[in-house]
């Protein structure tokens, strides 16, 4: 209008009344094309004639086929199937591809870079094979209740493993905290519980504020198909990567400029990739942060029950109890997949004081649901108590033992680590091995290692660290034969830079 | 502009000039106030400033559980859900959730409950769980536990990560169950196969795949009243229905599917895809290998997608043979990258529990792109292996499917013969777990209103669940969707009964 007004202001009278209503319009309506000229248009009219004609096995030759366009994606189901090129993605399938075994593959590919726990599962496949006998959930008569197993159960989890579940939880805090069965949803691992989380709190276009470096795989889970966006908020090196509330409240208020509103702070703890525990002050802290914000909190704490330092885990629950703030706007994202060294049964957990997110998520379980048979084996190895605390206690041990080790080795070939009390990580700093003090740099290095040394870590970038040159190494697929090649493959590559 | 043009022409000169930018300016200022009125402030500025200067102090103060009574909680604000999750958690009237809600209350027994309702509503397949259950009490502990050649458990593959979108093993499983279910009409490649947790999420997987929010599928209704949750929550597709008619027993007609296309584009939205179901739910009739070329000759000509879900294809008890669309496609030259199957073992092997589901596909894109969001819904590892078992047991398979289709032919017969003795008359169906039954002569007046309160009689006075057909947004009022593989022969003469009192009184 500031445009047209001063024309106006030129062109008097009638004709530039005419002109001042039809100039802008004709502008408009050119506009509308040249957006939409992209959209197929409607094929040719003679289709009709020919569906009247007798089908036959020649009717190939009667119509030209693939003449009206590929069968497209939509555009977010066209970025999905592209995204491959991630680091840490590529790194994985390298992996699968060629993985090492010590004795009959000893040139393949160690994967340092996911997160399973090798290290107990011996303990799991003793107590299946001795106490798995019968089939699972026997009624009274000790037969096989099939209903109970085959049919249609609640989407969000039985209630015997929900109620099992919490008592795990309650177990792997150490009894500081515990957990009630009907504030849980349980989802076919972590990463649908984040995702269904995610779609209750936020709506597209929304953003989570996170601390950096982050678990990179919720760049997918989060932003894939909730459309939520994630903003990062980085920690630094100099005070352990803890969690900075003034550097969450900058990042709040230059989200809030730019118009984005901020629906959450997502943390993890213990922390991926780092490892740390966040202490009991910072935990005070983000509580006041996200009731003076109006926001809700959503702590990953998958890591709770596999710590080895000398720091007591905290959860949020524990603080939560322990003062009274306002309850409804946190929420815990749980699993077995990592306490349990179980990833491939598939359990996660979405844990909230919040009955409206219970309702909503307990409802979105249905795209998500545990399978029963896995329900009953679960409830079964749960509910032995005394197998569980000798499990997690031996666990912990071999836990703290081999990352002693790992990060001893490092330290000898001049590689510090993050101090870390838990998690399956080291976060360690390479950055005097880089050339350049960048993310090329960085990026050059980890594809030394992968094709070179055939080491599989992560580079800080794929987790979003702003401090080039640390990488996430995983020590918990690895044997303790297995360090001294691990060491020795690394020192190859540091030696030449 | 057109208000504003005039007025600048009564108004000359300078001062004209100024009014005809200011007010424009200042009506579109105070429409953005209006327009955001109703997004949640941040608390008013003075509040802010006063507890601002006051929080760093008491950051500094020993915390101490009396740290309540220095700073009020609770005056923030609630915390709010997204608008999509309060949708979703708000989501409870539909009469198909009430009825299954009501019936899990209080379900029916023949011996400790028989007062309890009837469930005719869910569709379960109890007729054949006797033959799954033998099975799994002589072979599941070596199939879940031992799985290498010296029979010792592999831990490795089952407790650590697996593929997201389910074993090659296991796909190559399902992918012979499938062609056996097809009756060897059909091969399926096991490479062209993505595994969830459930037909459910398979469904939505392939929704996200395929359109973007706001964009529509066509859907031939009466429809599967699942698809409205499946579909529409959170892949914000549209569902547009195609009404059938009773007239030629629901039959998918092209022609309303072409005006219903054209209709949408009228509307300015975007057509992705033609979702149907076959065998369907509810009616239960089979399309026929005709409407399946007219069909890809539609999706072809629009260029859009066809979704088929063949879910029930095992279940089938008429005369009329099953004929996937896997199979039309293979014998004629058709596009095969626009065509995707839903599948899943619920239905035909008897074990929804279990949370089997299949997005069949020939388009490689989709393929990738489902693979990819199968992460948020694999299957079991236990589970898998379980199932690699079973269905590797081609004997055990064939005997199932056989005595299974004759019980659902004999149950079906049963049910139908029953309602047809109340003068209720059933669509013609040869496939699936329902009766698609007329009881329009029994509601007053002819209209969703009567349909639902008969719906309501039924439920409520005779405590048996159906589903009305306006749940399934048939257009036509009067028909309701009865589940007849939960019941037991010795049940049918209870339902018809229970059936005959609300009848009776209409």
């Amino acid at each position: 209008m500031r445009v047209i007004v001063p024309l106006q202001a030129v062109v008097q009278g009638r004709g530039g009344l005419v002109l001042g209503s039809l100039i802008p319009c004709a502008l408009f309506y050119f506009f509308q094309l040249y957006i939409r000229r992209d959209r197929p248009s409607s094929s040719a009219s003679n289709l009709p004639d020919l569906a009247a004609m007798p089908r036959s096995l020649s009717r190939g030759l009667l119509s030209p086929r693939g003449a009206s366009g590929p069968a497209r994606l939509s555009s977010r189901g066209a970025s999905v199937a592209r995204d491959d090129d991630n680091p840490d993605y590529v790194g994985l399938k390298r992996c699968a591809e060629d993985p090492y075994h010590h004795s009959s593959n000893p040139h393949g590919l160690m994967q340092l870079g996911l997160a399973e726990n090798w290290l107990s599962l011996d303990m799991i496949r003793d107590w299946l094979v001795s106490n798995v006998k019968e089939p699972l959930l026997l009624d009274e008569e000790g037969e096989l209740s099939i209903h109970g197993l085959a049919t249609y159960q609640p989407y969000d989890g039985l209630m015997d493993l929900k109620m099992a579940v919490a008592e795990f939880m309650g177990q792997v805090m150490q009894g500081s905290v515990s957990f009630h069965p009907s504030q849980i949803v349980l989802t076919a691992g972590a990463t649908p519980a984040v995702e269904t989380l995610s779609f209750c709190l936020a709506d597209p276009g929304n953003a989570f504020l996170v601390p950096s470096p982050y678990y990179p795989g919720w760049d997918r889970d989060i932003k894939w198909r909730t459309g939520i966006e994630l903003i990062t908020v980085p920690c630094r090196s100099t005070d352990n990567f803890s969690i900075s509330i003034a550097a969450l409240e900058l990042a709040y208020n230059q989200a809030k400029k730019r118009g984005v509103k901020v629906c959450a702070v997502l943390v993890s703890n213990p922390s991926n990739p780092v490892g740390n525990l966040i202490d009991r002050e910072t935990l005070y802290d983000l509580l006041d942060f996200v009731m003076e914000k109006n926001i809700h909190l959503i702590s990953d704490e998958v890591f709770a029950g596999s710590t080895y330092g000398n720091d007591r885990f905290v959860s949020v629950a524990e603080v939560l109890d322990s003062e009274n703030f306002d309850r409804r706007r946190v929420h815990i994202i749980y699993g077995l997949s990592k306490d349990l060294c179980v990833p491939g049964f598939r359990v996660g957990v979405i844990y909230s004081y919040n009955e409206n997110v219970l309702a909503a998520a307990s409802k979105l379980a249905r795209f998500s649901s545990i399978s029963t048979p896995t329900q009953c084996l679960l409830i079964s190895i749960l509910s032995n108590t005394k197998f569980i605390t000798e499990y997690l206690k031996v666990n912990k041990e071999r836990l703290r033992d081999m990352h002693a080790l790992f990060v001893d080795g490092l330290k000898q070939l001049g590689i510090k680590c993050a101090r870390s009390g838990g998690g399956f990580y080291c976060w360690a700093d390479m950055s005097k091995f880089i050339q350049s003090y960048n993310e090329k740099g960085e990026l050059k290095l980890w594809d030394k290692l992968l094709n070179e040394a055939k080491i599989n870590m992560t580079p800080g970038s794929s987790c979003h660290c702003i401090e080039p040159g640390w990488f996430r190494c995983c020590f918990t697929t690895l044997t303790k034969q297995d360090i001294p090649i691990v060491m020795e493959r690394i020192h190859r590559i540091t030696e030449s830079n | 502009m057109r208000v504003i043009v005039p007025l600048q022409a009564v108004v000359q000169g300078r001062g004209g000039l100024v009014l005809g930018s200011l007010i424009p300016c200042a009506l579109f200022y105070f429409l953005q106030f209006y327009l955001r009125r109703n997004r949640p402030s941040s608390p008013p500025p003075p509040h802010s400033s006063a507890s601002g200067s006051n929080l760093p102090e008491l950051a500094s103060i020993h915390r101490s559980l009396s740290r309540s009574l220095l700073s009020p909680r609770g005056s923030y604000g609630p915390a709010r859900l997204s608008s999509r999750g309060t949708a979703v958690a708000r989501d409870d009237d539909n009469p198909y959730y009430v009825g299954l809600k009501r019936c899990a209350d209080d379900p029916y027994n023949r011996s400790t409950n028989p007062q309890g309702f009837l469930l005719l509503g869910l569709a379960e397949n109890r007729l054949s769980l006797d033959i799954i259950q033998d099975w799994l009490v002589k072979n599941w502990k070596e199939s879940v536990l031992l799985d290498d050649e010296e029979g010792e458990l592999s831990i490795q593959g089952l407790a650590t990560y697996q593929p997201y979108d389910g074993s090659m093993d296991l796909k190559t499983a399902v992918a012979e169950f499938m062609g056996q279910v097809m009756q060897g009409s059909v091969s399926f490649n096991p490479s062209h196969v993505v595994l969830t947790a459930g037909a459910t999420p398979a469904v939505e997987t392939l929704s996200f795949c395929l359109a973007d929010p706001g964009d529509a599928f066509l859907v031939p209704s009466p429809y599967y009243p699942g698809w409205d949750r499946d579909i529409k929550w959170r892949a914000g597709v549209e569902l547009i229905p195609v009404p059938c008619r009773s007239t030629d027993n629901f039959s998918i007609s092209i022609a309303a599917l072409e005006l219903a296309y054209n209709q949408v584009k009228k509307r300015g939205m975007k057509v992705r895809a033609v979702l149907v179901s076959n065998p369907s739910n509810p009616v239960g009739s089979l399309i026929d290998r005709e409407t399946l070329c007219g069909l890809l000759d539609f999706v072809m000509e629009k260029n859009i997608h066809l979704i088929s879900d063949e879910i029930f294809a095992g279940s089938t008890y008429g005369s009329d043979k099953f004929v996937s669309v896997a199979e039309v496609l293979d014998a004629e030259s058709f596009d095969k990258s626009r065509v995707h199957i839903i599948y899943g073992l619920s239905k035909d092997l008897s074990v929804p529990g279990f949370r089997v589901g299949v997005i069949y596909s020939y388009n490689e894109n989709v393929l990738a792109a489902a693979s990819k969001l199968a992460r948020f819904s694999s299957i079991s590892a236990p589970t898998q292996r379980l199932l690699i078992s079973m269905l590797s047991d081609r004997k055990f398979i064939a005997k199932y499917l056989t005595v299974n289709r004759a019980r659902l032919h004999d149950m079906h017969a049963l049910f139908v013969d029953g309602l047809k003795q109340l003068g209720i008359k059933c669509a013609s169906s040869s496939g699936g777990f329902y009766c698609w039954a007329d009881m329009s002569m029994f509601i007053r007046p002819y209209s969703e209103k009567g349909e639902l309160k008969l719906w309501d009689n039924l439920l409520n006075v005779a405590k048996v669940n159906v589903t009305p057909g306006s749940s399934c947004h048939c257009i036509e009022p009067g028909w309701f969707r009865c589940c007849f593989t939960t019941l037991t022969e010795k049940d049918v003469p209870t339902v018809l009964e229970r059936i005959q009192k609300i009848t009776k009184s209409n």
